[in-house]
């Protein structure tokens, strides 16, 4: 065991091959559902999240309402939704930036769940296609980006790799951000 | 390459003076470093695969069916100029409805006014008055307000003064005089055209003076109360004349026009079966409307009120705020809510006068003196057509029913949205369906309007009327009341000539079609219309 992770010429932390295996896949396949829910949204022109919004429950309703009621916050947040999707999916598939994707992609999955949250008493109009009792897929999805932010691998296989071979920011915090150096 | 590393770590943990290392960038960096990007292959692969699919099933349904996606084209009734002409209106009836008419034209009471205000600053959603102020100015002005009762004349004049309307406000608006007989309005000068929205036992009589002292007309369905009726007002309207217009506002509804393109393209095939449904649930729905407190013998010409009303009955709150209970001053359900559903299926398919009606129902939940059913089922049959309209209505139940053509080859449910579900069974899109082009389980043309626009409906009834496509519809994107489209046909038709949608052949049609039913509900029997004679037999 001591060897094979000797062995690992990594650039970033030391993982077994079969965990590195298991966080790339993980970060992979996160990485493609947030990206095709991103590309779906562009490709239809009638898409918009007032309707999710207008369905909300909980402490955030308010907010959502007043979002849909002005059209311009209206289109901000359909554009950043869209874009912000695609780039997360993106930078976890490439492995670039991917410490600041999770990130991204915890706080968007924190807002689905936190407008739509599966409460106890709270019932939706929009068809689910599963049942839920307060975890939801949103949430299992956040966690697992949790794991991704802090088991990272895009300095080992990913562009992170070749980004930050030569330069690396001198913040600790950038760091931290960009996955060279761990939460403590 | 580790050694590399560990001495750059080491060095700076020395923090001793630090000489630039030279990191190579080795084969196995850019190999790992590019790992993943083959995963976009299969990614795009599946993608684009995914997206010619639906695309080549779109199109082929769209080249099949010939229709697009897009609103549809409104042409306007007339040329359109500008309405520099302006014209003079008179309101006889301000009730409810006649404050929504007037809200149409562009005036408002000031307590509205406020009232909107206070809504849409509890509920962001309301944009009730923001589309109020932003209607276009229809150039006319609120000359008279007629009224039997003295708070709703009151409330009429003040709404013709109010600056707070869609032209910004002149401030030179004088304000409407009030008359306490129609028939003083009527011969006034400066009254161009009238609008009716009094209970339907007055229409004929004040539509018929209206015309014969040349003010052009606009009517609140239903045309009339009785059958006789429905041939007196037609022959005076046309003899006068003078432009007609009856108030079915669905006329303007997006989704309907729609519609109709999409029965004239046969997309649905050969239809047999239309069912258009009432389903409310509300005192409110049900006709149970307030008692205005300041209601008395002394504020209210309970004398004028009856007018042409069959039976004389001693004065009456209930009947005067709740007319609509009473077979003497309408038909209940036909007149109220059959009409509009009657009048949606004649535009959509020009239906015309059915050859037979059966009709039945009853007095099953709201049983507080009304001698209206509050249920109630029709059905017209139209042979030549070989299809049969069932209309099917409840007041003591909310459960959404749709207006549902049924075709051979496909299905439309029509309201505000409409949608077209291919039939699995079809003759037409046999091949299609199996060839998994089209899927049954899936509507096969969907027109949304206003996907992106903005909920302003509140109460249960409106909400209702707004499914059923009598609220708002859309033009160039943007919600506007159907009714303000409604009055603004008939003043376009007033200025430059032409016939508005609902004229008064229109009107004929649906009058005797809902009175087919009342006949058929009260001699319990079925009737039919002798096409030869002009009767109903």
């Amino acid at each position: 065991m001591q060897k094979k992770i000797k062995n690992n010429h990594a650039r970033g932390p030391n993982y077994t091959t079969a965990q590195l295996t298991t966080l790339v896949v993980l970060r992979i396949l996160i990485g493609w559902h947030i990206l095709y829910e991103g590309i779906v949204k562009v490709l239809n022109p009638y898409w918009s999240s007032a309707g999710y919004l207008l369905e909300s429950k909980g402490i955030f309703s308010g907010l959502a309402t007043s979002i849909v009621a002005s059209p311009t916050a209206l289109r901000i947040v359909d554009f950043l939704n869209m874009w912000g999707l695609i780039a997360i999916g993106l930078g976890l598939i490439a492995g670039c930036l991917t410490r600041v994707a999770s990130i991204s992609g915890i706080v968007l999955l924190f807002l689905y769940y936190a407008f739509n949250p599966s409460f106890i008493g709270y019932t939706y109009s929009t068809p689910v296609e599963g049942s839920y009792l307060i975890v939801n897929k949103n949430l299992i999805e956040i966690c697992a980006l949790f794991v991704l932010m802090l088991f990272p691998t895009g300095t080992i296989i990913g562009l992170d790799r070749l980004i930050f071979i030569k330069k690396k920011p001198k913040k600790r915090i950038l760091k931290i951000l960009l996955g060279l150096e761990e939460f403590k | 390459m580790s050694k590399e590393t560990n001495n750059k770590i080491t060095d700076k943990q020395n923090k001793g003076p630090v000489k630039k290392e030279k990191v190579s960038i080795s084969r196995r960096d850019i190999l790992k470093g590019l790992a993943t990007i083959p995963v976009f292959g299969p990614f795009l692969y599946a993608l684009l695969k995914k997206k010619f699919s639906d695309d080549f099933k779109k199109r082929e349904i769209l080249a099949e069916l010939g229709i697009s996606e897009k609103a549809p084209a409104v042409l306007p009734k007339t040329i359109l100029k500008k309405s520099k002409e302006l014209i003079r209106l008179g309101i006889i009836g301000f009730g409810g409805r006649g404050e929504a008419l007037m809200h149409a034209a562009g005036f408002a009471h000031p307590d509205w006014i406020e009232r909107k205000k206070k809504d849409a600053r509890e509920n962001k959603l309301d944009k009730t008055l923001e589309a109020f102020l932003s209607q276009e100015d229809l150039n006319v002005v609120l000359n008279g307000v007629c009224d039997v009762f003295d708070v709703r004349a009151e409330r009429g004049i003040a709404a013709s003064k109010n600056d707070i309307r869609p032209d910004g406000g002149s401030g030179l608006l004088k304000g409407a005089k009030r008359y306490r007989h129609y028939q003083d309005m009527l011969q006034s000068d400066d009254i161009d055209a009238v609008i009716i929205a009094t209970p339907d036992h007055w229409h004929t009589q004040m539509t018929i003076d209206a015309v014969k002292a040349g003010k052009h007309v606009y009517c609140e369905k239903c045309m009339t109360r009785t059958v006789d009726e429905a041939f007196k007002i037609a022959a005076a309207v046309k003899k006068s004349g003078m432009v007609f217009q009856l108030g079915h506002q669905g006329r303007q509804q997006e989704s309907y026009i729609k519609a109709k393109q999409i029965a004239k393209k046969n997309i649905l095939g050969k239809i047999t079966l239309v069912e258009t449904t009432t389903n409310r649930n509300s005192p409110g729905g049900a006709w149970v409307y307030e008692i205005h407190e300041e209601g008395s013998p002394e504020t209210i010409d309970w004398k004028q009120f009856q007018g042409p009303a069959p039976n004389r009955v001693p004065f009456s709150l209930e009947r005067f705020f709740r007319w609509r209970c009473w077979f003497d001053y309408g038909t209940g359900l036909c007149g109220d809510l059959l009409s509009h559903e009657y009048d949606a299926v004649n535009q959509i398919l020009e239906l015309g006068i059915p050859k037979s009606a059966v009709a039945s129902g009853g007095i099953y939940f709201f049983q507080d003196g009304r001698d209206v059913p509050d249920v109630f089922q029709a059905v017209f049959e139209y042979p030549d057509r070989d299809l049969t309209l069932v209309y099917s209505a409840t007041l003591a139940s909310g459960r959404h029913r749709g207006k549902i053509f049924m075709g051979h080859d496909a299905s439309m449910e029509v309201g505000y949205s409409l949608t077209v579900t291919a039939d699995w069974e079809s003759t037409r899109y046999k091949e299609k369906i199996i060839n998994r082009i089209i899927n049954t389980s899936l509507p096969l043309f969907t027109y949304q309007p206003g996907l992106k626009g903005i909920d302003t409906v509140t109460s249960a009834t409106e909400k209702y009327f707004a499914t059923r496509g009598l609220m708002y519809t859309l033009r160039g994107g943007r919600p506007v009341d159907v009714t303000h489209l409604h009055v603004k046909e008939w003043l376009d038709c007033i200025r430059n000539g032409g016939q508005p949608s609902c004229n008064i052949d229109r009107g004929f049609e649906e009058a005797i079609t809902c009175h087919m039913a009342t006949i058929s509900y009260l001699e319990r029997r079925k009737v039919e219309w002798d096409l030869v004679n002009k009767q109903i037999i």
